[in-house]
């Protein structure tokens, strides 16, 4: 009875999808299928700030210039460009096409801009277009958004006045913000630009053909692509959203798509049971504690940062709490990848090593116990309910506990509230992670600034303020970088904050794809490269 | 009939209108920020965002315009997803839900007749034994073990097979439905084999069954024109609050099979503290349970003639 049962729902389920055979439909030819952790939110590149709707965004359209195959920057809409100690000219390529085969023009460039700065856009990442003369004066209502500094001085022809020297401005025309956008549609759209496949324009190497909102995504080939000829994948299909790792291992080893962009620390022991073709790729995001500097905050103490920074051991922290191979300790703020003037920052401006050494620790305590009045009082550690975060607050726990003889508290708050708090202020110590906006140190050494918003320790060192300032208005390359190590040389001094380690992302990919890139910068995971093989 | 309706409805629309201000008053008495973002936004950009979604008006006329905007239903536009009305998001992604969830039902009830009166008439020996360790199951371990394990079940039955035998996950046909509810729908198929089990005990000894056993009625037909008629009563009474629980979502199964429903809308709404997605679903799921109250109370008439619904003498 039970068998027949069982023979009966399977013959059930084939008979309800005979339409399409009980087989999967075998891709063919160059199709690439991934999962979505959710639906683009956002497909307006004025607003867009997540990492979902930067990939849609990357694959669909084209800024000025791109991130090639090496992570350097290539030409993209412009084949050519001049850059000035305060502006840029950039040269339009003639064919550039949107994907309704009108030409991609310099004015598209303008209106787009200006879109992103003007108050009424309300964009998050109005920010990024800071560098462009009077975009923050037209951002807070001051100047009409015409007064931005940039000018079609012909179709194929763009003029950028910046707001200061700005060395790392070639690398913000790859970032989504500065994308394209035509003033007819986008106007025609009433608000409803990126809404849907026809409500959006398409200059980039892929279109969107179909987006069934938190069901299915269809990006395909775009023919009106200038560089078509160079795209060998026909379509990435995105038919599954989920935040579920496990049933995206599922689905991977099921065969239903060719790519998992992230593995976590207990998807990585998985994946390593079934055997997956898996590869490391440190992504740059550096990863640190945050502490609180306000007055009367017991962190604000240099002794006390200095006594915790000299008992956290970098090493066992990446092996025992991270877990994700690739992994590296931090020991910088500039992180290891960033690169200089020929070399890499860091080793153009090696910073010492901090050694565990308990000793000189317990020595930086009792400093930091006299200054404080005689006890430490018991310290607040801020998290949330992330994958990950109980066990980074417990090691820092039983760190302080074992070596310092210092309570923590652990305050533990879902995700919008941690943040509420860190703005507040409201914590002692807190876990913070920056990834970088462009290949520049300034992307993050401006982090720790007083007039920087992310600062959420609020740290304020005036000579530090004042080094940035100068890499802010200087167009001297060296200058710019010896100014920005010096800073990093003191708030490393002063334990701005504690360096814990620059991530690594583990993924894995199906024997089919090959050529898929990863990026610190730009979109990523990257299909534009990539080709399929098919299987023997 | 319609006067009771019609009363029921207004009372209904009451408690829609309680439950929206209340949510408005705990949404914004919930500490954190909806605007709040891993990237800290200057006081200027804020002060934009603030602006465009009416945060900087005071509290009172938020909820002014809230309710004003409600009565026409307009839910408003999503705070996460910028060009996407409440609106769109419900009509987009209950279907979906609503769909799963007649079909978890479906297999639930039936699932829960069936096995609660095979319970009831095993009564004692090993058959009833086991069912009420299934149940028991059914009800305590929580559906997201279930869906991981079905899951992964299905996973490796494709792969051992060499084709997909069972989609893994996904939405679309009947075959990407299955397991999903057959996996939602297991706790309510539990609680209701335990409901129909001890409601149809009850029956089991009354006299007008020993009066058709008497009567030389098969036992078959005693159980389905007799015992089980009189035993559904309880189970029509959870069906009410169940169909609005489940076809509103089970957000751990759509996350699982990656299907594009309600359910995670819902939690995505309350973690991010999207105001308009949390007051716009919480009143359209508060007035769906309501009108399924409402409905299930009128069908216990037809089920059960000697119920008045009006509350008049029959």
């Amino acid at each position: 009875m039970r068998a027949r049962a069982v023979v009966a729902l399977v013959a059930l389920a084939c008979s309800a999808g005979t339409v399409a055979g009980c087989r999967p439909e075998p891709p063919r030819g160059a199709v690439v299928r991934i999962a979505f952790a959710n639906d683009p939110p956002e497909l307006d590149s004025a607003k867009a700030t997540d990492v979902v709707s930067g990939f849609v965004l990357g694959h669909v359209n084209e800024g000025l210039t791109n991130y090639g195959p090496a992570g350097d920057i290539i030409p993209a809409v412009a084949k050519s460009w001049e850059l000035r100690g305060r502006g840029s000219t950039f040269r339009l390529r003639e064919e550039a096409r949107w994907s309704d085969g009108k030409p991609v023009t310099a004015h598209d460039f303008v209106f787009a801009w200006r879109t992103v700065v003007d108050p009424k856009t309300a964009s998050e990442y109005a920010f990024i277009m800071f560098p462009v003369k009077n975009a923050e004066a037209i951002n807070a209502g001051k100047l009409p958004p015409e007064a931005l500094g940039v000018k079609a001085l012909d179709d194929h022809t763009l003029e950028v006045q910046y707001e200061r020297p700005c060395a790392y401005f070639l690398g913000l025309t790859a970032f989504k913000t500065y994308l394209p956008l035509r003033e007819e549609f986008y106007r025609s759209r009433g608000g409803r630009y990126g809404a849907s496949p026809a409500d959006m324009l398409y200059n980039g190497p892929f279109a969107l053909t179909r987006w069934d909102r938190g069901a299915a995504i269809t990006l395909e080939k775009n023919p009106r692509y200038w560089d078509a000829a160079r795209i060998r994948i026909d379509r990435i299909d995105i038919p599954y959203f989920t935040t579920d790792p496990n049933a995206v291992i599922n689905l991977f080893k099921d065969g239903n798509i060719d790519y998992l962009a992230g593995l976590g620390r207990d998807s990585i022991k998985r994946a390593q049971v079934e055997r997956f073709r898996m590869k490391s790729f440190d992504e740059g995001t550096l990863f640190y504690v945050d502490f609180n500097h306000r007055k009367g905050r017991p962190t604000s103490n240099v002794h006390l940062r200095r006594a915790i920074r000299l008992v956290f051991d970098g090493p066992q922290y990446v092996s025992k709490v991270v877990g994700v191979p690739g992994t590296r300790p931090g020991t910088s703020l500039i992180p290891h990848w960033m690169k200089g003037l020929e070399a890499p920052f860091h080793t153009e401006y090696p910073v010492p090593a901090v050694r565990p050494d308990p000793e000189a620790a317990r020595r930086e305590l009792e400093l930091a116990r006299e200054e404080l009045g005689g006890t430490i009082p018991e310290l607040v550690w801020l998290t949330d309910d992330g994958p990950g975060a109980a066990r980074e607050a417990e090691y820092f726990q039983w760190l302080l506990k074992r070596h310092l003889g210092i309570e923590l508290r652990i305050d533990k708050q879902v995700f919008q509230q941690r943040l509420a708090r860190m703005t507040a202020g409201d914590f002692d110590l807190v876990a913070a992670g920056w990834g970088p906006d462009y290949a520049d140190p300034m992307t993050y050494a401006d982090l720790w600034t007083s007039w920087n918003e992310n600062n959420r320790g609020r740290w304020k060192n005036a000579r530090y303020d004042a080094l940035i300032r100068e890499a802010l208005e200087t167009a001297d390359p060296r200058r710019r970088l010896d100014a920005i190590a010096e800073a990093q040389r003191i708030a490393l001094e002063e334990v701005a904050v504690l360096p814990m380690y620059e991530r690594a992302t583990v993924y894995a990919e199906s024997k089919r794809v090959r050529g898929v890139l990863r990026r610190r910068f730009g979109t990523d995971p990257d299909f534009t490269y990539a080709h399929v093989v098919e299987e023997p | 009939m319609l006067r009771y309706v019609l009363k029921r409805l207004g009372a209904g629309f009451l408690t829609v209108f309680f439950l929206a201000t209340a949510t408005f008053v705990l949404m914004h008495s919930v500490p954190g920020d909806p605007l709040a973002r891993a990237k800290a936004m200057t006081p200027q950009i804020r002060a934009n965002l603030e602006a465009k979604y009416g945060l900087d008006k005071p509290k009172l006329v938020q909820y002014g315009v809230y309710l004003a905007n409600m009565a026409r239903g307009d839910f408003g536009i999503s705070f996460t997803q910028q060009n996407r009305t409440v609106n769109d998001i419900i009509r987009k992604h209950f279907p979906v839900s609503a769909k799963l969830g007649v079909f978890s039902l479906f297999f639930a009830t039936l699932g829960g007749i069936a096995f609660g009166a095979a319970a009831a008439r095993a009564r004692g020996r090993v058959g009833d034994g086991l069912l009420m360790l299934f149940v028991i199951l059914g009800i305590s371990v929580p559906s997201f073990v279930f869906a991981a394990l079905a899951q992964w079940g299905m996973t490796e039955l494709n792969v051992w097979a060499g084709y997909t035998v069972i989609p893994v996950a996904g939405w679309g046909s009947l075959r990407h439905m299955l397991v999903p509810a057959l996996v939602l729908g297991l706790g309510s198929m539990a609680f209701l084999t335990r409901l129909m089990r001890s409601s149809l005990l009850e029956v089991i000894h009354q006299d007008y069954v020993r009066t058709a056993a008497a009567k030389g009625l098969s036992p078959r037909r005693i159980l389905v024109a007799h015992q089980l008629r009189n035993a559904i009563l309880p189970v029509v009474t959870v069906l009410g609050p169940a169909i609005a629980a489940i076809t509103t979502g089970g957000f751990v199964v759509e996350q699982v099979f990656a299907i594009p429903g309600l359910g995670r809308y819902f939690v995505q709404a309350v973690q991010q503290l999207d105001y308009t997605m949390i007051m716009g679903l919480t009143v359209f799921y508060g007035a769906f349970l309501v009108l399924m109250v409402i409905l299930v109370d009128l069908a216990y008439g037809f089920v059960d003639p000697r119920i008045s619904v009006t509350g008049a003498r029959a």
